[in-house]
């Protein structure tokens, strides 16, 4: 894992560099002033001499200081923007999961009815329309048009709605075709056979046996779900202007933030890297035939 | 015989049954009488010969889904082909005068096509216009028909060169760490836990930001990181097709490397990586516009479904059908492949149905 942060920052780190362009790129800057600058922020310094200094900083959890916002730190602006970002990533997470299993366990037991194939078209529809157009849709339609909500900007709860829908569509395809084909598998388990043989309600069959089982496999799909999100909150959270951290990401891009890129790109690898050490630590618990001290992993 | 028969269809744990049915070692032998079959046919292969391929081609077919997408994805991209000739202008071709014109189709005015613009003004009286704009056109007055299909044909290059690049870093890769094994693969198999571990969208626009937006520095940004999910694919069919039988004759008889990789691990690893490749080409597709959504994309005039989209999104408010059209086209494009991706994958090996 550390090993891991550490190939990603100093990767990181030398791809900016190789950046084209200058943090201070204004033209009222005279050349004295520039080197000024310069020196503030220790860009005079040979690249191997930044290098280390960055790393040793880095090592105590100091992201190094802004090159826009003058005097504010790049651990500040990312706490800054982290509220909104978290707040409609985690809510499509929990909405687009909860209707994904509705929806996915509905068609599994009304398997082959027309209930089922619209649930599938659905599916499928939500997994290859880019959450962009999407998203778009939503705001000419339910912000413009229509006018039932706010179309943009950030000032209340009311306003986390559509990035929160827009977010959600493709978790809640993805978890809704998972969901089915995982219960349409257990299903036909014999045990289940057994159960129901022995005489339990289908609904028990349904929810002790069934969901139970085929809710472990899921939890996999827990990572690439998150980082799926995380890509959406860069389009989202500009097109319905959400002071996150994927608006702050595209914003530094273009005006050559280095710090604050590479702040942002931390924190996104160590997000992504914690989910994934997450998601084997709940398939663990979640699935006792999986060891995870010693022994090989199954997949 | 026949009695064995009607034994086994009813519930053998019946009493009745039981008490019917002599048991089974008292079948006299004379009940037997051998099916009068010629040995020598009995080996004989009565159907015709059908192939692995042959066979998923025969699965595909009956998949509607994959078929209709397949006839879906032939149409559209023959339209890129054709349609950027079929209007007489180009793609970059400006005409002030000929600005932000509703789509109108002779025809198809009950479909709304019929260049009346949201006030309900139609444009093209208005502007004594007498040609005819399919799609409508943009801010500067280029043919949205033709902007369409140029760019969907970009994006489908752009995908297809993803795909293929894709493909041969993965085979490689996937394939020598498979083939050698041992501390090689262990490795190789580091450098790629290590790749897993980055999230590849933000390695895609640093670099994009390096190499300065355009077709070649799109397709190299999402290779970067796309040949790893290939890598795999095939890494994990050449150790499973490594360890048969076939392989070990082969190799007895002196075959050498190259010819046991070429001759006989890749071409039975063919199926998934097909079905790897068929998933690489959407997403690779929808990076592409993605990229150009948040403005690093291509650089006009040049145009591709992501910078008509976010062309479109920024005029939406007020001229719709710029957004509408390259977004259907999108849509369907990935909607298509998707399908056919899976239909293919079912096809060609009916345990993995999902």
């Amino acid at each position: 894992m550390l090993v891991t942060l550490w190939v990603i920052a100093t990767a990181t780190f030398f791809l900016m560099k190789m950046l084209p362009g200058t943090p201070f790129n204004n033209e009222r800057l005279s050349d004295q002033q520039l080197a000024v600058m310069n020196e503030k922020y220790g860009l005079d310094k040979p690249v191997a001499i930044q290098y280390l200094r960055y790393m040793a900083n880095l090592a105590q959890g100091d992201l190094g200081e802004s090159y826009k916002y003058v005097g504010r730190s790049v651990t500040e602006v990312i706490g800054e923007r982290i509220g909104p970002s978290a707040l409609i990533g985690f809510q499509a997470l929990v909405l687009g999961t909860l209707i994904g299993l509705v929806l996915g366990v509905v068609s599994a037991l009304k398997h082959n009815s027309l209930l089922d194939y619209t649930a599938v078209t659905l599916a499928v529809l939500g997994m290859s329309v880019p959450s962009f157009v999407f998203a778009a849709l939503l705001q000419y339609y339910v912000g413009l048009k229509w006018g039932l909500l706010p179309p943009a900007l950030w000032k209340g709860y009311e306003y986390t709605i559509l990035p929160t829908l827009a977010l959600s569509v493709t978790v809640i395809a993805t978890v809704a075709r998972f969901i089915r084909t995982e219960m349409l598998d257990v299903i036909n388990q014999d045990y289940v056979l057994t159960a129901s043989a022995k005489g339990l309600s289908r609904s028990k069959v349904i929810i002790r046996h069934v969901l139970r089982n085929a809710l472990i496999p899921v939890v996999t799909m827990l990572g690439p779900l998150a980082v799926n999100i995380m890509t959406g909150t860069l389009v989202i959270e500009k097109i319905f202007s959400v002071p996150g951290l994927g608006e702050q990401f595209s914003l530094s891009v273009l005006v050559n933030d280095y710090s604050v890129i590479m702040g942002i790109t931390l924190f996104y690898s160590c997000l992504f890297i914690f989910m994934v050490f997450l998601v084997d630590l709940l398939y663990g618990l979640l699935d006792p035939r999986i060891n995870l001290r010693g022994g090989k992993q199954k997949g | 015989m026949n009695m064995e028969l009607e034994r086994s269809k009813t519930n053998p744990s019946l009493p009745i049954a039981n008490q019917t049915l002599p048991p089974l070692d008292e079948i006299p032998a004379d009940w037997f009488v051998p099916e009068p079959v010629d040995p020598r046919l009995q080996e004989q292969i009565s159907g015709p010969m059908t192939s692995v391929w042959k066979d998923a081609m025969q699965r595909l077919v009956k998949n509607r889904g994959a078929v209709v997408s397949l006839f879906m994805i032939l149409l559209i991209v023959f339209l890129a082909l054709v349609g950027p000739y079929m209007s007489g202008r180009t793609y970059d071709e400006q005409n002030l005068l000929h600005s932000n014109l509703p789509p109108k189709i002779p025809g198809l005015e009950w479909l709304g096509f019929n260049g009346v613009d949201v006030n309900g003004v139609d444009q093209y009286e208005k502007r004594g216009i007498t040609e005819n704009f399919w799609f409508g056109t943009d801010e500067f007055g280029r043919d949205l028909w033709t902007r369409v299909w140029k760019g969907t044909q970009i994006s489908l290059l752009i995908a297809l060169l993803a795909a293929l690049l894709d493909l041969l870093i993965g085979v490689a890769y996937g394939g020598i760490s498979a083939f050698y094994g041992g501390k090689v693969d262990d490795f190789m198999q580091r450098i790629i836990e290590v790749l897993m571990g980055i999230p590849n969208l933000v390695v895609i626009i640093l670099f994009i930001l390096i190499l300065e937006p355009g077709i070649s520095s799109i397709v190299m940004a999402m290779i970067v990181t796309g040949w790893v999910n290939m890598a795999r694919v095939v890494r994990g069919q050449i150790f499973q097709i490594k360890a048969q039988e076939f392989v070990l004759a082969s190799k007895a008889l002196g075959a050498s490397n190259f010819r046991l990789i070429v001759r006989h691990l890749l071409p039975n690893a063919v199926g998934p990586i097909l079905v790897t490749m068929m998933f690489t080409i959407p997403s690779a597709i929808f990076f592409e516009a993605f990229l150009s959504f948040i403005g690093l994309g291509l650089q006009p005039p040049l145009a591709s479904l992501g910078t008509l989209i976010q062309d479109g999104y920024v005029g939406m408010r007020f001229f719709a059908y710029k957004l509408v059209f390259p977004g259907i086209v999108i849509s369907i494009l990935m909607i298509c492949f998707n399908l056919l991706a899976d239909g293919l994958r079912d096809a060609l090996d009916p345990r993995m149905k999902k």
